[in-house]
């Protein structure tokens, strides 16, 4: 049972940090209907900055500090110099386009930081672990992410339904033109979404720096599961975004761990294990298979 | 002006002749330089560099003439490298390879066109046993031998319940039977992940209600980062010893993990402070031309170079009788950086390999230092099974 408890929390970990990169590639796709293959980047260039960061400073807020702005400013710049050309062309081009710039970023950051993976430690007052269930400590580390990730949510949730802002990224989502022609500066509000969306990821990855090692291509692993998650939650949807997020994570997760046990109580133990780490890596994409056929637009789509 | 010309090209013809038998020696070098592990085929590269460099350019007195090209760690591609060798450039010798699958697919090819193979790296189990060929020797290791070092460790340090973890692809599962054919005790757990995986918090709170002595674990590059960062965050370092292969544990790694691979004990066949001549003149010369500590894959580029010198030696430079080229390697008439070495009937090494822990110095940087003999003249499992 404490062992399913602290599972439970792992899945809520990894769910979080999946809601913070699938929100910003959501908006952008449910916005910009653009296919954003380099989202994985930029979180890569947030857990990069970080890294050298901490190891200038010592200090983990500061490289924080240093990682969600520069994200951010790559993020626009990347929206201004490629996609802005993208978003009238096909499908196909787009992810041709980002696929380049995945290859553009891992050998620049081989080129700027080396071949080997940067040292990036978890702050000293984080380092500890704790027993919120009795008999199973937890590092306190894992437990901040899991508060950051829930406060992003409560952040993300005002942004979108209490402010201007928010009202224009969801009225563009709705219909571009129409917006447009209302004479809101679409291009700004693409560039600000897509800056939000790089902020977020860069936080993601600047979170993940510690726990991860810290390397080129290392937002490729991830993004898969990215992508999974807010097919799942709904095109466009930041609650589909954060439901989807947080169900993978839990799959994910629990399945490693508990299909072999069940696989065991009628299969012989070495042949369930094997079975078993089979279909848990299958796991996710059997749920987001039965989602599809459930709802085909996923669980929340943004707009019918 | 007829004969003049004549003459001229009669000449030419036997300055053209001169210069062709003073050709040096070509080798080829595939290994892997680009992607997240283009660091090993790097090191290996230096490493060969090295003991070419320090006899100028030459090899047992021999001018050799190095060509390095990236496989990008593709089969398909190191076979091209392979095949451009042979035929545009008339390669006889070839070294570098880094992974098993490229070795799989090269090996088998460039050996049967009489092309001599010194494995500075890979050492797959079939090119060891059913496989193995006259002209396939490697330099390193089978690559059982380094678990099978910590599954004999586990068993010397009386450890009797075991929590083994691999990544669920080729290597990895020849990585626990390796340590399995050594260890004796009893299983906790043994675990495949996925290929690639960074989050092992699931497998962490299964290992610790396992509640094992010890875990051996072997996860390359990037996932051993991970492990060994998450495993020391759920306070488990301080706990329940850690036991791996040397791959996840060399100088240029350990900067990458910091602290949390402290303690860590490894099994590897050397280490930069084994206390020989031939291995000190190594370390500190690497150190001197590239301001690095050397890894262990710098330590097998620079053996190979130095086998192939030993050879050169002995034959003269002259590769045309391939049979007393292959005679003066299988003799391994060099000083290895590790100490004692010889090949075995499969033309694999037969070594000592030893334990070694993760320390931080006093300069506040990460290495290994020895710390025991597990194996005396080790040969490998597959050694029977080669007929040659």
């Amino acid at each position: 049972m404490l062992l399913f408890i602290e599972q439970l929390l792992n899945g809520l970990q990894l769910g979080v940090m999946l809601f913070l990169l699938s929100a910003g590639l959501t908006l952008v796709f449910g916005i910009m209907r653009v296919i954003n293959l380099a989202h994985g980047s930029l979180y890569m260039v947030g857990a990069y900055i970080a890294a050298t960061a901490f190891q200038y400073t010592g200090s983990f807020l500061l490289a924080l500090m240093a990682a969600l702005p520069v994200a951010a400013v790559v993020g626009m710049i990347v929206e201004m110099v490629v996609l802005r050309r993208l978003y009238e062309r096909d499908h196909l081009d787009q992810v041709l386009a980002t696929f380049g710039l995945i290859l553009f970023f891992n050998e620049l950051t081989r080129i700027i930081w080396g071949r080997q993976p940067l040292f990036m430690d978890v702050p000293k007052w984080l380092s500890s672990t704790v027993e919120i269930i009795p008999g199973a400590p937890y590092p306190s580390y894992r437990l901040a992410i899991i508060l950051v990730g829930m406060l992003v949510a409560v952040f993300l949730y005002l942004l979108l339904t209490r402010t201007r802002l928010g009202m224009q990224i969801r009225a563009g989502a709705s219909n571009r033109e129409m917006v447009a022609a209302l004479g809101v500066n679409i291009n700004l509000l693409n560039t600000l979404v897509f800056g939000l969306g790089a902020l977020l990821a860069g936080l993601a990855g600047a979170m993940a720096g510690p726990i991860l090692a810290v390397e080129s291509g290392m937002g490729e692993s991830i993004l898969i599961l990215t992508f999974v998650v807010i097919v799942i939650g709904g095109i466009g949807s930041i609650r589909g975004a954060l439901i989807g997020a947080l169900l993978v994570g839990l799959v994910e997760t629990l399945g490693g761990y508990l299909l072999p046990e069940l696989l065991r109580l009628f299969l012989p133990p070495a042949m369930a294990d094997g079975a078993g780490a089979s279909l848990a890596s299958m796991a996710v994409y059997i749920l987001m298979a039965a989602v599809l056929i459930w709802r085909p637009r996923g669980l929340f789509p943004a707009h019918g | 002006m007829k004969y003049a010309f004549l003459a001229t090209a009669v000449l030419g013809l036997g300055i053209g002749g001169n210069a062709l038998a003073a050709e040096p020696v070509k080798i080829g070098m595939v290994t892997t330089l680009s992607t997240k592990a283009g660091y090993l085929g790097e090191d290996i590269r230096d490493g060969f560099k090295l003991a070419m460099e320090m006899e100028g350019g030459k090899l047992g007195g021999i001018p050799v003439e190095l060509m390095v090209d990236d496989d990008g760690l593709q089969p398909d591609k190191g076979v091209q490298i392979a095949d451009r060798y042979m035929k545009r450039d008339g390669v006889k010798i070839m070294t570098g390879i880094v992974f098993s699958n490229v070795a799989m697919a090269v090996v088998p090819k460039v050996v049967r066109n009489d092309v001599i193979y010194i494995s500075p790296n890979a050492g797959p189990s079939p090119l060891a046993g059913k496989l193995c060929d006259p002209n396939y020797f490697n330099v390193a290791w089978q690559n059982d031998n380094l678990h099978e070092a910590a599954g004999q460790y586990a068993t010397d340090a009386g450890y009797g319940n075991l929590y083994i973890l691999a990544p669920n692809y080729p290597a990895g599962k020849d990585a626990l039977t390796g340590f399995k054919r050594y260890y004796k005790g009893k299983l906790a757990g043994e675990v495949y992940t996925k290929l690639d995986q960074s989050d092992y918090s699931a497998e962490l709170a299964a290992l610790r209600a396992a509640n094992p002595d010890a875990v051996f674990f072997f996860l390359p590059g990037g996932m051993g980062i991970n492990f060994l960062k998450q495993y020391a965050q759920a306070g488990l370092n301080q706990r329940i010893p850690l036991l791996g292969p040397a791959f996840s544990f060399d100088e240029r790694l350990l900067g990458a993990v910091g602290d949390a691979a402290v303690g860590v004990m490894n099994g590897s066949q050397w280490t930069h402070d084994l206390d020989n001549a031939a291995n000190q003149e190594f370390v500190a010369a690497f150190h001197k031309a590239y301001g690095r500590t050397p890894t262990l894959y710098a330590s097998q580029g620079y053996d190979a170079a130095r086998l192939l010198a030993s050879a050169l030696k002995q034959v003269n430079g002259d590769l045309s009788d391939l049979n007393a080229l292959r005679a003066a390697i299988r003799k391994a008439d060099f000083t290895s950086v590790r100490g004692a070495f010889k090949f075995g009937t499969n033309q694999h090494p037969v070594q000592d390999i030893y334990i070694r822990e993760v320390v931080k110095t006093a300069d506040g940087k990460y290495t290994n230092v020895t710390r025991k003999k597990v194996f005396t003249n080790h040969v490998d499992a597959y050694a029977a099974e080669c007929k040659m």
